[in-house]
């Protein structure tokens, strides 16, 4: 590279699009440096590591790994604090689900923008299609990130750019725009045909979700979370514990989250100090943690009985279950497990 | 036969029980801080560190100078370049 080698820097999500994009750039002379944010939703297989019976699952960083295949550096940034303002008050709203994702890829945008300007960079790529995604990839939301974000004529999407304004680096001549391409549309072929003829076999699942506020049953937890707080809030510790156990509310003001193995049992034990926590000890069995403004001994009761029913004295007459405040004295109490049909439906989060 | 001797290292990560991809974004974070030369040591938890730590060395040309598995931790001794 020369000093007057133009630089990009690449927002890379691990999947194909961005891997592709980043490689035509780099196919121009273009020096690229990726880029990938943290936002504490990302799918990176948290799921996998914390149960014991997927550990052997081989589990990789999709973003640094698609980086080394590229050859180019990857920035992983911790944006967790700064997307709380995306995620609560989106400006364009939520898709399906709790997924504000117009807004995300604005503030991902920006956020690239400041360190393509920190770092002395040029443009930046992004490997959106028009038409790809329905909530943020539209023909009408690509002005609206590029103008929002303040990247303007600094962003360049490379799979597309036949379909939008010429750019700031195909006017310098650091890009040929006939080399960029024209795709569109929810059809990956034209992607995949690309990747063939680039020699890429290996990548990561096209079109596989990246975010778990696009999921129902994550997006549903949240919501609840909210709901029974009466504030939307969250810290990071909030965001991973929906992503572990059964979560059920046996009453409206307490919650249980409850681990399905030992790997989620040890994962939860790890947060013993912050909640009022149970397990059995007459029986083994899970752990589980609750979460609640209040916990009478008749709510005591009832949790030990539910508890009792994840267990291995799930038929057994009576459990002993050690119930332990978070601000109080630890006690055990004996009770029968619950029957699974006494377990309530509309309990479960 | 004795164990290979444990490297003390200049700067010390505890990373224990944070999930990919934090133990790589604070590594990245000490690193930055490092002067070249210096060695940095992270201890994990999470199996991804297996993978992703090395790989992140790598790609930004790294060396990891020590590696080694002590019943469920994961810890590493990285070279900055």
């Amino acid at each position: 590279m020369t000093d007057s080698t133009p630089k990009a820097v690449s927002l890379i999500s691990g999947g194909l699009d961005s891997m592709l994009a980043t490689r035509v750039i780099m196919d121009q002379g273009v020096h690229v440096e990726g880029i990938n944010f943290f936002t504490g939703f990302c799918v990176e297989g948290h799921t996998h590591a914390i149960r014991k019976h997927d550990q052997k699952k081989q589990k990789r960083n999709n973003a640094l790994w698609v980086a080394e295949q590229l050859g180019i550096k990857l920035h992983i940034i911790d944006i967790v604090e700064e997307y709380k303002s995306v995620l609560l008050n989106p400006r364009h709203g939520y898709g399906a689900n709790l997924n504000p994702c117009l807004d995300c890829k604005i503030f991902m945008v920006n956020k690239a923008r400041e360190w393509m300007a920190e770092n002395a960079f040029d443009f930046i790529i992004t490997g959106e299609v028009i038409g790809q995604r329905p909530k943020s990839q539209k023909r009408k939301t690509m002005p609206i990130i590029a103008e929002e974000s303040g990247a303007d004529d600094r962003l360049l999407r490379p799979l597309c750019a036949h379909y939008l304004p010429e750019t700031l680096p195909e006017r310098k001549g650091w890009v040929e725009r006939d080399k960029l391409f024209g795709f569109t549309g929810r059809s990956r072929k034209p992607q995949m045909n690309l990747a063939r003829d680039m020699g890429l076999e290996d990548y990561a699942q096209p079109a596989g979700g990246c975010c778990f506020l696009t999921d129902a049953s994550y997006s549903a937890k949240l919501a609840d979370m909210w709901q029974n707080r009466g504030e939307k809030t969250y810290d990071l510790d909030d965001i991973m514990l929906l992503k572990v156990g059964r979560h059920l509310r046996p009453r409206p003001h307490f919650k249980m989250i409850i681990a399905r193995e030992d790997g989620e049992n040890r994962y939860l034990e790890g947060y013993r100090k912050q909640f009022t926590h149970m397990f059995a000890t007459s029986h083994p069995g899970a752990f589980a943690l609750v979460e609640g403004t209040e916990f009478s001994a008749q709510d005591a009761d009832l949790a030990a009985r539910v508890l009792a029913r994840f267990g291995k004295g799930r038929d057994a007459e009576t459990v002993t279950v050690k119930i332990v405040p978070q601000n109080g004295v630890a006690h055990e109490i004996t009770v029968p497990p619950m029957p699974e049909n006494e377990i309530s439906r509309d309990w479960y989060v | 036969m004795s164990r290979p001797k444990i490297r003390m290292a200049d700067h010390s990560i505890d990373a224990r029980r944070l999930l990919c991809p934090m133990p790589v974004i604070r590594l990245q974070g000490a690193v930055s801080k490092a002067i070249s030369g210096e060695t940095i040591e992270i201890v994990c938890t999470d199996p991804g560190t297996r993978s992703d730590i090395p790989a992140w060395c790598r790609v930004h040309q790294h060396e990891i100078v020590d590696q080694r598995e002590i019943e469920d931790e994961f810890r590493f001794i990285v070279l900055k370049s």
